[in-house]
């Protein structure tokens, strides 16, 4: 092999920097911290039977789902001393040498045009027995979604509760441009980052995407029309509608569990204000009643609550109050400004920005116990979102003074970074479980 | 032979940034989702003209300002977390109202705006606070609320980039902007 002179490596590298041009646009996600001992698990390359290959290496998705969940520790397939492909192939004791708990083998067949079959067997290796093991028959552009959905099945069997990879997130990015100016983009992507597509852009600011409960519509505040406007779009055929543009600020929406109505942050009667909306009808129900500023609420999990940050005590602080209106009861009182709290999914905790004197960060708030634990230690964290299944929050961070997203285990155990090329990344929202196939 | 290689090095550069350029961006591609797609293609909302630029921007006061001039100020600070009026935004408020006063055609937006520390929420609030704090103090010297709009853009709309207190002290601000 002839050594490459230096100018040809720089073209090599020029080169190879612009084949992954395309990805630009996409987020890459690296553990930058995992739990001490992650369950050990191996994926094995999944059996391939057909003439071209499948668009998609199922396993390979399914690995770094479980990777990144920052739970697993995947056995390097450099050690691997077979490649079963189901559980009649398989020498347990092979596995054991190595440490590996737990085995996931697989097929995918071509059965059409563009149709797959894929098949796979989550084994434990001590035992020797079956956990999961399904079946399915999907089109090539839905082989990645196979596969999220076959890392939840794993990862509910082995950790014990729901995963949440066959989910999506949206977020804004921000572009300046010398010429244009800034432009805005509305962007969703799968879970994993991959796949991300702007659903709204605009020259002006877009702030605040809160999913409706079913996966289907996105509520956002965009200042396209001079000041802030509460819309709601629909992921799927693009189609929006304008909700709120009332005198003053429309802002923060949040959808009630039923997804038939928005909590907002209105102006209209004078100041910042909470309020419910009707999404069917647009009728108005004032939640609060206070000179100062009363915004960012969000729904408890059964519909029946609100939190919402009021600075009526002098700082920024979080208070609850019933959906259907009353007195606020005022929940945080450590910490000099906790802001923009929302309710786990399960509804026993509040994720919310703290400052407890050194910058803002992401804590978890328990209500049992009004114990606020910090999680993050950046000093300009924001936007917290929680998982689905409550095991990981998705917030907004800044590295070297630019918008990135990170994401956080509730326990803190778990750190993962998101990487975005170009651009300033913010306001990440975690979809819901997304529908069965 | 080395100036050779230098050419040849930036043809061969400028040519793969060509290249860069021409890799296809996947617009409008539908993403497969429980049976349905992302309509983000060509009748997206991506795709219609959205930023309606609905923002104001100032145009030039006639004649008057010289520096130090409060009239000439077109922008008041502020303090964090806070839409309290300082005196130096009092004084540059005063000029202005007084110009509104004297110059009956005349009206103002005052665009509200919050460094980016806290919630984007809050600091939409927070933005708007800090503009009608200037519109009250307009309109207790007399300012028809009429010829008064007020408008936030909390952290949105920044005017210094920085992520210190000096970047934050631009930031924190009401802009005076004559419209009509």
């Amino acid at each position: 092999m002839t050594r490459l002179r230096p100018f040809q490596i720089f073209i090599l590298v020029l080169l190879l920097a612009c084949s992954a041009r395309p990805a630009l646009a996409q987020l890459t996600i690296e553990i930058t911290k995992g739990v001490d001992a992650g369950l050990p698990i191996a994926i094995v390359p999944f059996e391939w039977t057909g003439t071209t290959p499948p668009p998609q290496n199922v396993a390979e998705v399914i690995e770094a789902d479980l990777v990144r969940s920052g739970r697993f520790d995947a056995t390097s397939h450099d050690d691997f001393l077979e490649a079963p492909h189901d559980n009649t192939e398989i020498g347990y004791k092979n596995w054991r040498l190595l440490k590996t708990e737990a085995l996931v083998v697989g097929k995918v067949r071509s059965v059409a045009p563009d149709r797959y079959e894929v098949r796979f067997q989550l084994m434990d290796v001590y035992k020797e027995n079956q956990l999961a093991g399904y079946q399915f028959v999907v089109d090539g552009a839905k082989l990645r979604k196979v596969a999220h959905q076959i890392s939840d099945i794993i990862y509910e069997k082995l950790i014990g509760k729901p995963g949440a990879f066959d989910t999506r997130i949206a977020y804004v990015t921000v572009q300046h441009e010398a010429s244009s100016g800034a432009q805005y983009f509305l962007m969703v992507a799968d879970s994993d980052g991959y796949g991300a597509r702007e659903i709204l852009t605009s020259k002006d600011p877009i702030m605040s995407p809160a999913w409706s409960p079913n996966g289907v519509r996105l509520a956002y505040v965009s200042f396209e029309g001079g000041r802030s406007m509460v819309y709601v779009q629909d992921v799927v055929s693009g189609k929006r509608q304008l909700l709120a543009k009332f005198q003053g600020l429309n802002s923060a929406p949040a959808w009630s569990p039923d997804g038939k109505r928005l909590a907002m942050t209105l102006s209209r009667d004078g100041n910042p204000e909470v309020y419910i909306m009707q999404v069917a009808d647009g009728s108005l129900k004032r939640i609060t009643n206070h000179l100062a500023i009363d915004t960012e609420p969000a729904f408890s999990p059964d519909g029946r609550d609100l939190v919402f940050t009021s600075d009526r005590s002098g700082k920024p602080q979080i208070y609850k109050v019933s959906a259907s209106g009353g007195t606020p009861q005022r929940l945080t009182f450590e910490g000099k400004y906790n802001a923009r709290a929302s309710f786990s999914p399960s509804g026993d905790r509040l994720v919310l920005v703290t400052n407890q004197g050194s910058g803002y960060q992401i804590g978890v708030f328990y209500l049992a116990n009004k114990a606020l634990q910090v999680l993050t230690d950046s000093n300009l964290d924001e936007s917290p979102t929680f998982a689905p299944n409550g095991e990981m929050i998705l917030y907004a961070s800044q590295i070297g003074g630019r918008g990135v997203l990170a994401a956080v285990s509730s326990d803190g155990r778990v750190k993962q970074r998101l990487r975005f090329l170009n651009g300033a990344v913010r306001e990440p929202a975690w979809s819901p479980s997304n529908q069965k196939l | 032979m080395r100036k050779f290689n230098i050419i040849i090095i930036l043809l061969a550069a400028s040519l793969a940034l060509a290249a860069c350029k021409r890799t296809p961006v996947q617009d409008g591609v539908a993403v497969d989702d429980a049976g349905t797609s992302i309509g983000a293609g060509a009748d997206g909302a991506n795709a219609s003209g959205l930023g309606a630029d609905g923002s104001t921007t100032g145009s030039g006061l006639g004649g008057s300002g010289f520096d130090g001039d409060p009239l000439s100020k077109r922008v008041v600070y502020f303090e964090f977390d806070s839409s309290l009026m300082t005196p130096e935004a009092q004084v540059i408020a005063e000029a202005h109202a007084n110009y509104l006063l004297s110059n009956p055609g005349v009206s103002l937006v005052l665009e509200g705006h919050a460094d980016e520390r806290g919630t984007r929420e809050y600091n939409l609030a927070l933005g708007e606070d800090r503009a009608k704090a200037v519109a009250q103090f307009m309109q207790a010297m007399g300012v028809q609320t009429s010829r008064l709009r007020t408008v936030s853009y909390g952290e949105e709309r920044p005017v210094a980039l920085g992520h210190d207190e000096s970047a934050w002290g631009l930031n924190r601000r009401v802009e005076i902007l004559y419209g009509n």
